[in-house]
């Protein structure tokens, strides 16, 4: 038998004390958690990495994918001011590698919850509907629509993501990479305890 | 513009840790091969992340309620399986590194905001899009967001590079030039640490 330290403060199913924590349905354990082992899951990742660094001399990373995307759909809106724009000098808005990556990240995973039975088709995800409501898809469409913007400008300045700063950055020990790591984490922390558990 | 000292050579670890990572212009002789190769180790990436669950909002909302340690856990067992490797081949002369730029400023306010950001989101870009491939639809939301943000940095950039991202540049700093040891000394530290935290993980978590 395993021991369980309860720092895991939200066991709603073992805890009545943490039932206060975490109000019903609001619990990650309320739901499924992956299909495979996370070390089995992490260690291919891992070995992922060494893939790419090998064969196209690239560390995993998916937000500059995003800024990429964005830098073309400005070609066709603002040519002339996309152009202008320092990032897009030193960053041209085109496909390459990281986009198609993207890209096939998107159908990776569809092809895993295909083969999982886990395809899901929900607008609103279960935990936050058991949080805020069944009717609140316009917020969680607009919280998401900041989250978003929020995500790529803080990764742009940081200079990555989960990916490349959290896994590609922290695994070749830049210390930028660990400290955006933490703060990704610190910040995060501090606004999911104020959405779920304040 | 005079730049008295380059942050590139204050690193003393006797590493080649890549150049810059802007474009170069090599597009000339343009081959669908980085392109193909992107789009299967994207495959791949993607497969392995809705395997893993890290896909899920509830997963990664429960990371940040401190409350379901997948996403760590995946996360270090790719750091230290990645960094073995990777620091392997290196050693063999097999691969360029490509260590990321230390920006002090830059890395924590940035990080901040990506986090608050991340919570709000539910999802980060690479999990954002495993997301809306198995069929988180309000992953669609947030990917508009994604871009809308990036175009926004974009617009600030030249001011940003000029200021934020100027304040405490150390350039491509590494952990073991920080403590002033070996690479190959700090990694004799370092993994086993890494290690240990992921076994009490495992010994102290349900998931």
């Amino acid at each position: 038998m395993r021991t369980v330290i309860s720092f895991n403060i939200g066991l709603s199913v073992f805890s009545p004390l943490a039932a206060l924590a975490a109000p019903p349905g609001t619990h990650p354990y309320d739901y499924p958690g992956g299909a495979w082992s996370p070390y089995l899951v992490g260690a291919l990742i891992g070995i992922l990495s060494m893939l790419t660094f090998y064969f196209s001399n690239k560390p995993l990373g998916a937000s500059t994918a995003y800024a990429r995307l964005a830098g073309m759909l400005g070609n066709v809106a603002a040519p002339k001011h996309t152009k202008s724009l320092k990032f897009y000098q030193d960053n041209k808005p085109a496909v390459d590698w990281e986009v198609m990556l993207l890209v096939g990240a998107i159908l990776g995973a569809f092809l895993a919850a295909w083969q999982g039975g886990e395809l899901s088709f929900e607008w609103l995800p279960p935990m936050w509907a058991a949080r805020f409501g069944q009717d609140t898809l316009v917020i969680r469409l607009a919280v998401a629509l900041v989250g978003g913007i929020l995500v790529a400008f803080g990764a742009r300045l940081a200079g990555g993501c989960t990916s490349g700063h959290g896994i590609s950055g922290a695994l070749q020990l830049s210390v930028g990479s660990w400290v955006a790591l933490i703060c990704f984490f610190v910040g995060g922390i501090a606004a999911a305890m104020l959405m779920y558990r304040i | 513009m005079t730049t008295p000292k380059s942050p590139e050579q204050s690193a003393s670890l006797p590493l080649d840790k890549g150049g810059p990572e802007k474009d170069t212009p090599e597009r000339k002789n343009f081959s669908p091969k980085p392109l193909v190769l992107g789009a299967v180790f994207g495959v791949l990436f993607g497969f392995l992340l809705q395997k893993g669950g890290v896909a899920k909002y509830h997963i990664l909302i429960g990371t940040l309620l401190l409350e379901d340690f997948t996403v760590v856990k995946v996360m270090l067992t790719a750091i230290i399986v990645g960094s073995i490797g990777i620091f392997s081949l290196h050693a063999l002369g097999l691969v360029k590194l490509h260590v990321k730029p230390t920006r002090y400023a830059a890395n924590i306010i940035g990080g901040l905001l990506f986090g608050v950001g991340f919570a709000l989101m539910g999802y980060c870009p690479g999990t954002g899009a495993a997301a809306l491939g198995q069929g988180n639809l309000d992953a669609i939301s947030a990917i508009i967001g994604l871009m809308i943000g990036s175009y926004l940095f974009a617009e600030v950039s030249g001011r940003l590079e000029m200021t934020v991202m100027k304040w405490g540049d150390r350039g491509k700093l590494m952990l073991p030039e920080l403590v002033k040891v070996s690479l190959a000394t700090f990694l004799m530290v370092w993994i086993p640490m890494l290690l240990i935290i992921l076994v009490a993980l495992d010994r102290f978590t349900l998931r």
